[in-house]
């Protein structure tokens, strides 16, 4: 139970996928102007990321790894090389059919994520989860944690820089610094707060 | 005819770079550029994948429904992707190990989907293969310069040769542990668009909100 507490801890706030991995950054820079997108884009990178990254697992684990086809009578068949393309196919099919299932349910959060929903297919803080859940080996109920946590991480810290964001827009800044530049120096000041979190762990 | 070629290859340098104008691509930009030698080999692998990409989706372009389109790209671009990074496995392991996941992130890199979709779907072969060339050229700019800062303020050397002598060997230059940690990345890049927008004024984004003139007096 500790050790599932302390993973999940540490996925929200030290290895933050987008302040210490950078990963999903065009996704983190291009819709963190106003504050309910970025917190709908955050909800649904939770969503898919909660899904996926065990789905890449059991995959993983019992298709693509060296050896993992014992099941099916070939111990010697390693199918590694094919697992960019089998995850990146799962993480489309996987946003296509929360697209589906988002519209019949909720049609209101539907409506509310509209472009970004589709558009989560090529946000690297997805293929990243999952690329490093391989590189760490994490186990099934691991990768179940460490997906929703990563997701939690990278809401989290959208909604904070969309928040600022929404700030500076009434301030006063030196004119080539204005926009894309400021938000990078925000997201500088961000990350740099959140390295004090490496002594939680 | 020419004319136009260079103009693709030479405009994503500067003038349209990927990262400080087009926002794309920022991810790997900022991960792989602690040291000099990383962000050299991943400029490569993504000027090779941008180009190549781009030439093959520019041959099939007249036969691809417009509705598949996107699969399509990224099955291409996963392709070449898994090329080059068993290329990179097979010739330059230790290298490999240390940009971890970063070679696979390729796949999802914007920059090379974006001029897929936005540039390679209209332009013919040369055209594109030009494109992807020049963008990547562009990429590599900006992660040799982020990379060579880092590296030399943060280890005091550069592709591991010593340039200031650190105190650890004796010398009196103190090594700058930030450089080595992600904020520094974020700083640097600001600092980068913010030089290139003040000698290149048009690139700049409007504000939204124009301050009033007495208020700035005011605050004075």
């Amino acid at each position: 139970m500790n050790e599932a507490l302390d993973l999940l801890l540490r996925s929200v706030f030290i290895n933050n996928l987008a302040l210490s991995f950078f990963l999903g950054m065009c996704t983190f820079l291009a819709v963190s102007k106003r504050l309910d997108t970025a917190l709908g884009v955050g909800l649904a990178i939770t969503c898919v990321q909660t899904v996926t990254v065990p789905i890449n697992n059991l995959i993983y684990a019992y298709i693509l790894a060296p050896g993992a086809l014992a099941w099916a009578g070939l111990p010697e068949l390693d199918l590694s090389f094919l697992s960019l393309i089998a995850f990146i196919g799962v993480i489309a099919a996987m946003v296509q059919i929360l697209e589906m299932l988002l519209e019949y349910r909720v049609p209101r959060l539907y409506r509310a994520l509209g472009i970004f929903l589709p558009l989560i297919t090529v946000n690297c803080a997805i293929l990243g989860g999952t690329l490093f859940m391989v590189e760490r080996a994490y186990t099934f109920t691991e990768s179940v944690i460490y997906g929703f946590g990563t997701g939690v991480g990278w809401a989290l810290a959208i909604v904070l820089l969309a928040a600022i964001r929404e700030r500076l827009k009434y301030s006063d800044i030196p004119d080539g610094l204005q926009g894309l530049g400021m938000s990078f120096m925000v997201v500088g000041l961000i990350s740099l707060g959140f390295m004090a979190f490496s002594g939680l762990g | 005819m020419a004319n136009r070629l260079l103009s693709a290859l030479i405009t994503p340098l500067v003038g349209e770079n990927p990262i400080t104008l087009q926002i794309l691509g920022i991810c790997s930009a900022l991960a792989v550029t602690t040291t000099l030698d990383t962000a050299l080999v991943m400029s490569a692998a993504v000027t090779c994948v941008l180009a190549l990409s781009g030439a093959s989706i520019s041959a099939i372009r007249r036969f691809l429904p417009r509705s598949v389109r996107i699969i399509v790209q990224i099955t291409i671009i996963a392709s070449f992707v898994i090329i080059v990074d068993l290329v990179l496995k097979a010739f330059a392991y230790e290298i490999s190990l240390r940009l971890s996941v970063f070679v696979g992130l390729i796949v999802t890199n914007c920059i090379i989907l974006a001029r897929a979709e936005g540039f390679a779907m209209h332009n013919g072969i040369l055209a594109s293969t030009l494109d992807g060339i020049g963008n990547g050229l562009g990429y590599a700019l900006i992660l040799v310069v982020v990379g060579s800062i880092r590296e030399l303020f943060g280890h005091g050397t550069l592709l591991d040769i010593q340039i200031f002598w650190t105190t650890a060997k004796g010398g009196g230059f103190e090594p700058v542990q930030l450089m080595l940690l992600p904020p520094s990345a974020f700083f640097i890049i600001g600092c980068i668009i913010w030089f290139i927008r003040t000698r290149r004024p048009e690139q700049v984004d409007k504000s939204e909100f124009q301050i009033r003139r007495e208020a700035q007096e005011e605050a004075r």
